[in-house]
């Protein structure tokens, strides 16, 4: 033999999972949800996708450079940003505060504290709020879906939110297929849960945090007294539930971490929505709890096979 | 612990990988090799204490005769693979890296057995660990701990089960799996050997499923009238890596956990792998110390894959041509499994008693792709078969933070590999787990320098 061998550490095989395919498995969680904006709501909204998308994964590129780091945009995470900003904004927006956005999201929140995996929130959702408290007219206006029930028109170009219209206005089948006002992935449930059982399916994300924030709202909408379906099926709940609790990054790894993360977003959530002056809580109780991940992980340290607790008598 | 059943299903373990089997080598009847020109002894075939050599150079040598030894009470003889003259006495690079004398015996090819070679007489405990422990055995499965220093067990610990690993979870490795096959008989009256003497009326039989002719075979002989009591059973279990791993074959067989930090005594258990104990039973019908093994030959740049049984000394590249040499340059050659053997830094070096396998892995299968940011996605602890956190330990280690690797209980990381296997970052989580584990042990004997140096 006169080539040389490669010499490492074991294990020498390796799995295929690689993160570029994860975040390509969340984009096609996605598109259902996508879709249906472009079907609800027109072209505005697949150009609205197109802006966020582009400009996310410019600003990586070029924040990356002017760091003088290696190239990210390959992983397609800022894909995976630009496409869940989009979804969080409503369709008429003004496209330079879209932009804006993605800088908030990719430049600050993302980059600044260290790129992939390093952002102790989510991005599109930091982005989000900041829109929301910078230009809260802009961020929620909403014009009236494709085949919106009429009681939930109050113009021609507006239409209220499932949350905000009088009981009554949608009916499930409404807020199930999308038929309501509202961000442009938030509106129909059934391609938000399409995803979210598809990311389950390929193992990307673990059924836990979805099932337990979704159960806590539920459960606590029957405690102050809301429907807890509507609930459920309304707002940025799902999309919410779904693609935001479950970014990686800022929810915890372990298992007893999730099922505690999961119970906080579900209780602000309705909280937020049944108490406060928002008629949306599910992007604050995430960031809130997002905020709390370290603290939620040091206490739910797994027990490690064998360990014994404390000097307990020579065991057995 | 008072009543004994046998599981009827294995204990739920966590954790684990699935790796691709590749038991290329499990259909194929194992070869026997002919003997080489030269084989080397390294004097550190086990883990304890190394042996000195016995023999001078020009000596002649038979085969089985001890050609080194050792005082020490964890170690292991060293007898003479092959019938000739001791050529040389010389250091050689061990595959980790240390440097280790060897005895070079140049072979006549007469293969005469030492003519002090007879079955021992064995009637008491102490008997049988005193023949163990001249026939040199160590446990064959890989680790290559002392067998005889296995069944010493200390007088405060009972032992009520014996466990044999059959899991042989490792990718390619099929060399257990062979054993069964060609030599159940042994495998059987060797358990029946050891189960006797140490009184013990349990035995489980850990096997992964992925070996249904072998569990027939075992299930045949098992429940004959060799074993009227019924105190033998065969248990399948899940064909996922890592079963074989002794805690964790323990956790499957009988759902006890061994304690953080001690041995399988400590939970009632005692593992041997099947090689080693078919070897038992047939050291004591014929007293011929361990002086050959089977292992398999296998990865995508071997020819023809298969198992053979060589003379403990034989020069790697020997093997490989024997089995038809390389069919490309290959990318990684380990020592080993796939998961925790050593990569060597060439085909330069000799087989071991302890070694199961020897892997010609191609680029293709062990290519190794840069390591990117951690995405803190958890599949590391989800794959942890101890529940530990791959991703805190490997930053730990990282950072040097000795506390933090104290805290996440660092020493209890078995490197079986599952993390770095499944992180979609191709991190290297192991690696810096080892460094960790290290950075922990210099710590502690810092420790204990500094309060020598207090106290003078």
């Amino acid at each position: 033999m006169d080539a040389k061998l490669h010499v490492s550490s074991s294990p020498h095989f390796r799995g295929s999972n690689s993160t570029r395919r994860i975040m390509l498995d969340v984009i096609i969680a996605l598109c259902p949800a996508a879709i249906a904006s472009c079907v609800i709501f027109g072209w505005r909204s697949l150009m609205l996708i197109a802006i966020c998308v582009a400009s996310c994964v410019l600003l990586e590129y070029v924040a990356r450079k002017i760091m003088k780091r290696d190239t990210t945009v390959g992983d397609l995470s800022a894909i995976v940003t630009g496409l869940l900003l989009a979804l969080n904004l409503p369709v008429d927006v003004n496209p330079l505060i879209a932009v804006f956005g993605c800088v908030i999201a990719i430049i600050v929140v993302k980059q600044m504290f260290g790129g992939i995996g390093m952002n102790f929130v989510n991005p599109a959702l930091a982005a989000r709020i900041v829109l929301l408290v910078s230009f809260p007219s802009a961020m929620m206006h909403w014009v009236p879906a494709l085949g919106a029930p009429e009681d939930a028109i109050i113009d021609a170009t507006t239409a209220a939110t499932p949350l905000a219209a009088a009981p009554g206005t949608y009916s499930y089948v409404d807020l199930l297929i999308g038929r309501c006002g509202g961000s442009i992935g938030e509106v129909c449930a059934v391609a938000l849960i399409a995803g979210g059982v598809y990311l389950v399916i390929r193992r990307v994300i673990s059924p836990i945090i979805p099932c337990v924030y979704l159960a806590t709202s539920a459960l606590m909408s029957l405690v102050v007294g809301l429907d807890p379906l509507y609930q459920l099926l309304s707002g940025g709940m799902l999309l919410g539930a779904i693609f935001m609790a479950t970014d990686y990054t800022t929810s915890p790894v372990t298992r007893w971490g999730k099922v505690i993360y999961a119970v906080g977003c579900g209780f602000f959530t309705i909280m937020l929505r049944a108490f406060s002056n928002m008629p949306e809580g599910v992007s604050f109780s995430i960031l809130l709890m997002n905020i709390l991940v370290p603290l939620i992980e040091r206490i739910t340290v797994p027990r490690t096979l064998g360990y014994i607790k404390k000097k307990k008598g020579d065991s057995k | 612990m008072s009543e004994l059943s046998f599981p009827k299903r294995p204990y739920r373990t966590r954790g684990g990988v699935h790796a691709p089997h590749n038991k290329n080598t499990a259909h194929k009847e194992s070869v026997i090799m002919p003997v080489p020109p030269i084989v080397a002894l390294p004097m550190t075939q086990h883990i304890g204490a190394p042996c000195k050599p016995m023999v001078k150079v020009g000596d002649t040598v038979d085969v089985g005769q001890q050609i080194a030894g050792s005082e020490a009470f964890v170690s292991a003889p060293i007898h003479a693979s092959v019938s000739g003259k001791v050529k040389k006495i010389d250091k050689i690079t061990m595959p980790d890296g240390s440097r280790v004398d060897a005895i070079f015996i140049e072979s006549d090819g007469e293969q005469r057995l030492s003519p002090d070679l007879k079955p021992p007489q064995v009637e008491t405990l102490s008997e049988l660990i005193k023949a163990v422990r001249d026939s040199g055995l160590v446990g064959l499965g890989g680790a290559g701990f002392p067998t005889a220093v296995k069944l010493n067990i200390p007088s405060d610990k009972t032992v009520d089960t014996l466990i044999i690993n059959v899991a042989e979870c490792e990718p390619y490795i099929t060399s257990d799996h062979r054993e069964i096959l060609e030599n159940s008989w042994d495998v059987i009256s060797g358990i029946i050997t050891v189960k006797e003497f140490l009184n013990i009326h349990r035995v489980i039989i850990g096997i992964e499923n992925n070996k249904p002719d072998a569990i027939k075979a075992l299930r045949e002989i098992a429940d004959s009238s060799i074993d009227p009591e019924d105190e033998i059973r065969v248990l399948p279990i899940k064909a996922t890596y890592p079963q074989g791993a002794e805690k964790i074959l323990i956790k499957a067989c009988t759902g006890r956990e061994v304690p953080m930090g001690g041995l399988p005594s400590d939970a009632g258990c005692l593992v041997m792998n099947v090689g080693s104990i078919a070897f038992i039973s047939r050291y004591l019908k014929t007293g011929v110390p361990l002086v050959s093994r089977r292992l398999t030959v296998d990865g995508g740049c071997i020819a023809d894959p298969v198992n053979v049984i060589v003379p403990i000394g034989t020069p790697i590249k020997d093997v490989i041509d024997f089995v038809g040499g390389y069919k490309e340059q290959p990318y990684k050659l380990i020592m080993g499994g796939p998961m925790m053997g050593i990569s060597l830094p060439n085909d330069d070096l000799y087989v071991m008693k302890q070694n199961n396998a020897i892997l010609a892995l191609s680029a293709k299968e062990a290519m190794m792709t840069e390591p990117s940011a951690c995405i803190r996605c958890g599949k590391c602890l989800d794959a942890c078969p101890m529940r530990l956190q791959p991703l805190e330990l490997s930053n730990a280690a990282d950072r040097g933070d000795v506390d933090a690797l104290k805290h996440f209980n660092a020493m209890n990381c078995m490197e079986c590999g599952c993390c770095s296997f499944t992180c979609p970052a191709k991190r290297h989580l192991v690696q810096n787990i080892r460094i960790g584990k290290a950075l922990l042990n210099k710590a502690k004997r810092d420790a204990i320098a500094a309060s020598k140096g207090g106290k003078n």
